[in-house]
């Protein structure tokens, strides 16, 4: 079901740590560094994806994207564009 | 000294504070409901305000319902607003004396994000702790003295859907001593990012600038936000100079190893995990919440599509279908008024004005309210108990590739009803681009108005056989005209999002609240706001359209038509039997006289000034006539063409006699008038064209500018022309 390739997918592969995109739903993870990209890594850590914290992935929305996930309590949806640019160790 | 009246200042309280913090119940538990709503001067920015329930007229107090925002890093004019108004930069809006700033008792930590920015703001500040019921639920136990202590504001607990707490909260809005002063420091920052800050703005302050236009929260913001709109609103105050300084702050702090953008999150969200230690306790382990259940079914791969599925055929059906009735009764009603008028008067220009334009223009402003009230029950009641976030999570992805959100999900099927509730629906898209993008697309849904245009002409050209045995050939047209208008909006949206609206994709941060049962009261003052904005501001010009249009097809209006129509069956009337038969026959009279007239009004005449224009079309002068007619509102086609044709206003899409009419409808050389090329063109020429006024006075009200109506009104034009002609030229060569 992959209408619209994903530009996240790329941006997960070029990086050496895994990123919130390659969390199965139910793990958790430390997020360790945040990629900037447009300034949107100042919204992310606005909304509490900042380095040190734990993360987990809830679920995947029906149709692949975008996911949800738990972060400093509440749960946050976000597309894997934008996950991607979470880099956490498992 | 008695007689000295002293003129009482009203004390202004703002309310801010995150979505999905019940900053609504609020705000209508401390008005009662009696909220006054306008615009920001400038900006589609709403704002929202209300006297204090209980405040007497020697301290009277206002409340002022700021939009909601996750941070003070404003990205969009909404959140800039409420810089603005803290900053009091705005002239419509001076300082306010009190920020209550509303938290999510249950989500304290993120909430706590934007409180402490408030509160860094110099406007005194109180807490709203809301939601106790849910912390208590999630064995969150809060220790607000301590709190209060640690921040430095007073914290007042309180459950706002059930009223709780707000004895305390109106008893301190309405204390003349006033709130205590905020304190001076409540999130230290690094010393190289504050002696940074300092000299920016002495740099500024030495370039020229007003200290009013330097405060050093502003400063702050600017250096924090990288390119955000703070720099933007203190270079259009101090001037260009004012980026330079920014940007040597920048490269100060960058050389002591200070990494701005990530900056203020981490010294915050330290700050707030010390200032919640011991102050707010969270359970050891997560048990699961009711939420966490709902979830599991609610947004489940095969059970959650399916439950959106069923509940958006629910929606629709009810503006569709549901509303039905009701809109027959208000019809039925202004008709009967009509008649009632007409019977009572005496046949003129007065008569004509009073029902045929006034009459049937507010009949036409109000008979939209049923669907509006039905779409906005449905969303009022998904947005409030927090399925709607969930709509837009299971969406983003479809939607996503046509360069939208999911937020534009639900405004687009209401548009598949009718455009206005959908257009007025766009207000939940956070993205100004996408939701303006949302409202130019939503008119190309075939609503519901673009029905009976499709039902007359199919039912009198499509013929009616069965495809392969099973699919309905009438019943594949009316599916290939829905269909017309969602597949062209594809690519319109496209090319808005890459020329109007260009940039980057806006990030989905989308926070799936709590599932909450809703507050009816909220959901019921909610539908009387959105009527009452429809009425008065979309009315007023839907109204006068009505007006104007009801003149060009009334005038000129020389008696002479009537006298010489009535010469034709002279013979006929005088060589009628009895009554019955001359009754018959004056019904004819009257039904050409109409018809007579209409053909030689000036918008008859502009008609059949066009027929060169739409010749390529296939269309004669009097679908042309019929076609202009319509531009206010599309199915006044049909009775349009009844008139033309000499059959009477009474005209529906059922009507026989009207097919029959088309049917026999020839041109000067005896060639038919309508064949199925021309039906169809007629058609898409409806499905695309934006014939509505009401739908334009709307994106008016919702863009708060007359430019993207009327860009709107052009491209829609043009396409439903070009499609037209396209539909007309190819079926006419297929057909040969």
């Amino acid at each position: 079901m992959k209408l619209f390739p994903l530009k996240s997918n790329r941006t997960a592969r070029d990086a050496s740590q895994p990123s919130l995109c390659d969390l199965e739903p139910g793990e958790s993870a430390r997020i360790v560094a945040v990629t900037s990209g447009n300034g949107i890594e100042q919204r992310l850590a606005e909304m509490g994806l900042t380095s040190g914290e734990n993360v987990e992935v809830v679920r995947i929305a029906p149709l692949g994207d975008p996911i949800e996930i738990r972060i400093r309590g509440y749960h946050l949806s976000l597309r894997r564009s934008e996950a991607g640019l979470v880099h956490v160790s498992k | 000294m008695s007689a000295l009246i002293v003129q009482h200042a009203t004390r202004r309280v703002v309310l801010c504070g995150n979505p999905n913090t019940g900053k609504t119940t609020v705000f209508n538990a401390l008005t009662g409901f009696r909220a006054h709503t306008g615009n920001y001067a400038g900006v589609t920015v709403e704002r929202k305000s209300g006297p204090l329930r209980g405040s007497t007229s020697q301290h009277p107090v206002e409340i002022i319902d700021l939009p909601g925002a996750y941070s003070l890093a404003a990205r969009s004019a909404d959140e800039m607003v409420a810089v603005e108004v803290l900053l009091g930069f705005r002239e419509d809006e001076p300082r306010p004396d009190l920020a209550l700033i509303v938290v999510d008792a249950s989500n304290l930590e993120r909430n706590l994000f934007l409180a402490t920015q408030v509160i860094e703001s110099g406007v005194p500040c109180a807490i709203v702790l809301n939601m106790m019921d849910a912390a208590h639920a999630n064995s969150i136990v809060i220790d607000q003295k301590l709190l209060s202590q640690r921040l430095g504001v007073p914290v007042f607990p309180a459950v706002a859907s059930r009223g709780e707490g707000f004895d305390t909260i109106r008893q301190f809005l309405t204390d003349p001593n006033g709130a205590p002063p905020p304190p001076p420091v409540v999130v230290p920052f690094p010393a190289a990012f504050e002696s940074a800050a300092e000299s920016a703005r002495k740099a500024i302050l030495d370039a020229g600038a007003r200290a009013e236009d330097t405060p050093p929260l502003l400063i702050r913001r600017a250096l924090l936000e990288s390119r955000g709109m703070a720099e933007e609103l203190l270079a259009k105050r101090c001037g260009e100079s004012a980026r330079h300084a920014l940007t040597t702050a920048r490269v100060t702090l960058h050389d002591a190893g200070v990494k701005l953008p990530a900056l203020e999150a981490h010294v915050r969200y330290d700050f707030i995990r010390n200032l919640l230690d011991g102050a707010a306790q969270r359970p050891q382990s997560r048990r699961e919440t009711h939420s966490d259940r709902i979830d599991r079914i609610l947004i489940h791969k095969v059970w959650g599509t399916a439950i959106f599925a069923l509940l958006m055929l629910l929606v629709f059906q009810a503006i569709y279908s549901w509303s039905a009735p009701f809109m027959d009764m208000i019809d039925g009603t202004f008709g009967w008024l009509g008649g009632l008028i007409e019977a009572s008067m005496p046949a003129g220009p007065l008569q004509s004005f009073l029902v045929n334009g006034v009459i049937s223009g507010v009949g036409g402003v109000i008979v939209f309210l049923p669907q509006i009230l039905f779409l906005f029950l449905f969303i009022s009641l998904l947005e409030d108990c927090g399925y709607m976030a969930r709509a837009a999570f299971l969406m983003d992805r479809l939607l996503n590739g046509c360069g939208l959100s999911g937020r534009s999900f639900i405004p687009m099927l209401s548009s598949f009803a009718c455009a206005i509730p959908g257009i007025m629906a766009t207000r939940t898209i956070e993205d100004r681009r996408d939701r303006f993008t949302t409202i130019l697309i939503a008119p190309l849904m075939s609503c519901s108005a673009r029905l009976p245009v499709y039902t007359l002409l199919i039912g009198a050209f499509i013929p009616s056989r069965r495809l392969f045995g099973v699919v309905n050939v009438q019943g594949l047209t009316l599916f290939a005209m829905y269909c017309v208008g969602f597949v062209v909006a594809i690519p319109v949206a496209l090319i808005l999002k890459k020329t109007f609206f260009r940039g980057a994709t806006p990030a989905l941060l989308l926070e799936l609240p709590p599932y909450r049962r809703p507050s009816l009261k909220t959901v019921f003052w909610r539908l009387v706001d959105r009527a009452g904005a429809f009425l008065k501001r979309a009315g007023t010009i839907i109204f006068a359209v009505s007006v104007l249009i009801w003149a060009a097809t009334y005038y000129p209006h020389p008696e002479s038509i009537r006298s010489e129509t009535e010469a034709r069956f002279q013979t006929e009337l005088s060589s009628a039997v009895n009554d019955d038969e001359k009754a018959t026959i004056q019904d004819e009279v009257d039904k050409a006289v109409s018809g007579a007239y209409l053909r030689q009004s000036f918008l008859g005449r502009a008609g059949i000034a066009i027929e060169p224009f739409v010749e390529p079309l296939g269309w004669d002068w009097k679908i042309a006539i019929a076609a202009l007619a319509s531009f206010p509102a599309r199915e006044v086609i049909v009775s349009t063409l009844g008139i033309i044709y000499d059959l009477g206003a009474d005209t529906d899409e059922q009507s026989t006699d009207l097919r029959d009419k088309l049917r026999a409808a020839t041109r000067e050389n005896g060639q038919p008038v309508f064949t199925i090329p021309v039906a169809l063109s007629i058609m898409v020429f409806f499905a695309l064209c934006a014939q509505c006024a009401a739908t334009l006075a709307v994106m008016r009200r919702e863009t708060n500018s007359w430019r993207w109506p009327a860009f709107a009104f052009a491209y829609m034009t043009t396409l439903a022309y070009l499609g037209a002609l396209l539909t007309f030229q190819v079926g006419t060569a297929l057909m040969h």
